[in-house]
């Protein structure tokens, strides 16, 4: 043995000494930019590319579509060009969990020519996406990630490239259980959730503040997204007798839910009550008339609350799409997709043949300097980790649970709104 | 390795039995609760095994799994939707409610057995004297096929089928209330087995079903049309899937694209679970892992102090068919083999 240990302690010296001498990367230089994660240059009459990645298929595809809607308004009042030359807008569909996070992720990232992407829609494609996106040097901005963790200090640099117009969930879970104890004056709660970061964040969050305010939780249960017979955990639920059930699911099993829980012996009179990722007519739809009566926890969607710039993108969204926003995250997304603009008019260098050219990493410091920015859902300011927005949140019931009937702030009727 | 399995097998026993004795000593549930999660597993083990059938079928008779059989349960769902929606909206649908229930069924069970006839014909029929793994990767690239083909007719989303009024609320029977549709789903699944029994047990068609699962080539012998029993195999299945499309559809209501998947993985467990080619065991693989998937977290983890147990379902569902198939693999009430392959 000795003879063979002098070669390989030889070897090993000589691979260390090999790997001190190799030097770091330099760094990019295209043009007039030197960036040390890489420069997008942009021809002269060629377009400036946006890529969404949002849920826009499915059961979920509501939210994705709303937001992909706040991002074309944006577009449009940039008059769909930015430093002369046109916007394009691509995408994904992100299907509202990991895998299709991944998927989209994976494919945006092939593409070199992304200057900044928008989305994700839900926080369980942002988990894993994330961190793709950024491998490949493309910022991110989601309008609807809520889950905590995802701006969280010990996050880690896999997500130095995400931020959020979104509120955390930490201010909703919050806003929940106060609305909770305070405003209907309930002292026994249950919650659901659906294992996905965005549900189990919120409905952690709301648990952990009901009791600090001096309520009881009678159970925290869960289910699968994919779970259709909700009564067998119902009636675990009932076992312990609340007087509400928070439950911040997305719309499949949340419709499910809603629709079994008055039907199990125990919960005839239980309230029901869920958040932004059922805000939606297809939640309606997927409910039916059970869903009368449902509290939805959500950003604040009203002019009072806003301002009249608000008013002003319902007007254009109406004259647009021909309907009321399908979701909570419209004006999220117009305010990312202009946060983004904002960013790369402040980045963005020429050289004398007209070419535009902008430096990755100075793109996403760019974004997380935002400070005061006027948007439409508030005054943005972006934290260290990414929290940029001006959280705003309202609580809703369901009227009519009649889909042709959508009107945010009517029907569904605003009740009570956060007290900043 | 023997010694393992049977310390395996005890290991499991033992937490089951822990479990349960820690979860009765907690006195969580009432009687009536723990009564309610039975009903409410029977009742979805009773659309299991309702698509059991037309997998135990298909596989009597051509020793291959039908892996596309939940997209023949969605196709019938999801077409028949378009037929009770506009009753509904018409108001039809809740003043003449059977008229309008029958017709939904109808259209459901044809569409499925046009579906499970078409997939018969274009994908298994070429391969029927091909090596056994060949119609398996077939079986699902049908699957596939069916749910993106679906998808592309009818969107990515979900549509909400409409309320039968009749249906709302529950009975009492022998003083336990159980909801309408749970009721009318147990009863149409043992009223649909216990007629294909009898097809297949009592009837000339069902005896020549037989001689095909028994011998393909003595019985065209015998002058049996082997081609047109199979296919009559695949048309009754799929209209019990679809006539399950519609069961599930009255408890559930949404209906979409997907939604064939988990149903139908649930169901060829069954199917297994209960023996293989067995039709009475098809019921009986349903109805059990119905009841296991309901009763058993709240039984099983509670007394282990195991939080949020539904998200575990179907751990203890499948374990439980792990044990069985372990103590017993050919099945509850056994594979329904020829005798010359048993």
């Amino acid at each position: 043995m000795r003879p063979l240990r002098i070669p390989l302690v030889a070897g090993l010296a000589v691979l260390l000494a090999a790997g001190a001498l190799i030097p770091a990367a330099p760094a990019a230089t295209v043009g007039p930019v030197t960036d040390p994660i890489g420069v997008v240059r942009i021809a002269r009459g060629q377009p400036l590319i946006i890529a969404y990645w949002l849920v826009v298929a499915g059961p979920d595809a509501s939210l994705g579509i709303d937001s992909r809607r706040g991002i074309e308004i944006a577009i449009d009042d940039k008059g769909g060009r930015l430093l002369g030359h046109p916007i394009r807008l691509i995408g994904e569909d992100s299907g509202c969990n990991a895998e299709g996070g991944v998927t989209a992720a994976t494919k945006l990232a092939a593409n070199r020519q992304i200057v900044a992407a928008i989305g994700s829609s839900c926080s369980s494609e942002a988990v894993p996406g994330a961190p793709i996106l950024w491998k490949a040097g493309i910022v991110t901005v989601s309008p609807s990630n809520t889950a905590p963790r995802l701006t969280d200090p010990n996050r880690g640099p896999d997500y130095d490239g995400y931020l959020r117009t979104a509120h955390n969930d930490l201010v909703q879970g919050r806003a929940a259980a106060q609305f909770v104890f305070h405003f209907l004056g309930l002292r026994r709660a249950a919650t659901i959730h659906d294992g996905s970061p965005y549900a189990e964040g919120l409905a952690n969050v709301f648990a952990d503040v009901f009791k600090r305010l001096g309520g009881t939780i009678t159970s925290q249960e869960a289910i699968s997204p994919t779970d259709t017979d909700m009564r067998p955990v119902l009636t675990r639920i009932a076992a312990g007798r609340p007087q509400l059930i928070y439950y911040p699911i997305f719309i499949a099993a949340g419709g499910h839910i809603t629709r079994q829980a008055k039907e199990v012996a125990g919960l005839e009179q239980v309230r029901l009550m869920s958040a932004d990722g059922t805000f939606s007519p297809d939640f309606w739809k997927a409910a039916g008339e059970a869903a009368k009566g449902v509290y939805n926890s959500s950003p604040d969607l009203s002019v009072e609350a806003l301002g009249p710039k608000y008013q002003e993108f319902l007007n254009k969204h109406q004259r647009k799409y021909g309907e009321k926003p399908l979701s909570a995250f419209h004006a999220h997304a117009y305010d990312a997709a202009m946060m983004i603009f904002a960013a790369i008019e402040k980045v963005a260098k020429k050289d004398a043949q007209g070419n535009t050219y902008i430096g990755r990493k100075a793109l996403r410091d760019a974004l997380y300097a935002t400070r005061n920015f006027p948007g439409i859902t508030g005054t943005l300011t972006c934290t260290p980790y990414g929290d940029c927005a001006d959280p705003k949140i309202a609580v809703y019931q369901t009227i009519s649970a009649d889909p042709a009937k959508w009107n945010p702030g009517t029907d569904p009727k605003k009740l009570w709104s956060m007290k900043r | 390795m023997d010694a393992f399995l049977w310390a395996f097998r005890l290991a499991v026993l033992v937490v089951v039995v822990w479990g349960t004795i820690g979860t009765l000593r907690l006195g969580r549930y009432t009687s009536e609760q723990w009564l309610d999660f039975v009903v409410f597993g029977l009742a979805q083990g009773g659309i299991y095994a309702l698509i059991a059938l037309g997998y135990t079928m298909v596989y009597g008779i051509l020793r291959m799994i039908n892996f596309a059989h939940g997209e023949v349960f969605m196709s019938g769902a999801y077409t028949a939707y378009f037929v009770a929606a506009p009753l509904a909206a018409s108001g039809f649908l809740n003043r003449h409610p059977l008229v309008s229930l029958l017709l939904v069924v109808v259209v459901a069970a044809a569409t499925s057995t046009s579906v499970a006839v078409l997939v018969e014909r274009v994908a298994y029929r070429p391969l029927r004297r091909a090596p056994r793994l060949v119609p398996l990767i077939t079986a699902i690239g049908a699957s596939f096929f069916l749910q993106y083909a679906f998808r592309g007719l009818y969107g990515s989303g979900f549509k909400a089928y409409p309320e039968f009024a009749v249906f709302r609320g529950e009975w009492q029977i022998a003083g336990v209330g159980i909801l309408r549709t749970q009721a009318v789903v147990l009863v149409a699944a043992a009223l649909f087995m216990f007629a294909l029994y009898q097809v297949v047990m009592r009837t000339k068609v069902g005896r020549a079903m037989r001689a095909v699962s028994e011998d393909k080539d003595a019985a065209a012998l015998m002058g049996i049309d082997v081609d047109r029993i199979i296919v009559l195999t695949f048309a009754i299945g799929g209209a019990a899937a679809g006539a399950a499309g519609v069961l599930y559809a009255l408890v559930f209501k949404q209906v979409h694209f997907f939604m064939g998947f988990v149903p139908g993985i649930k169901a060829f467990t069954s199917a297994v679970l209960g023996g293989i080619g067995n039709i009475p065991g098809a019921m009986l693989g349903g109805l059990f892992l119905g009841v296991v998937e309901s009763v058993g977290p709240a039984l099983f983890l509670d007394g282990l102090g195991i939080v949020a147990p539904y998200q575990l379902k179907d751990v203890i569902a499948f374990t439980m068919l792990v044990m069985v198939l372990i103590f017993r693999p050919s099945g509850i009430l056994g594979e329904r083999l020829a005798a010359k392959k048993a």
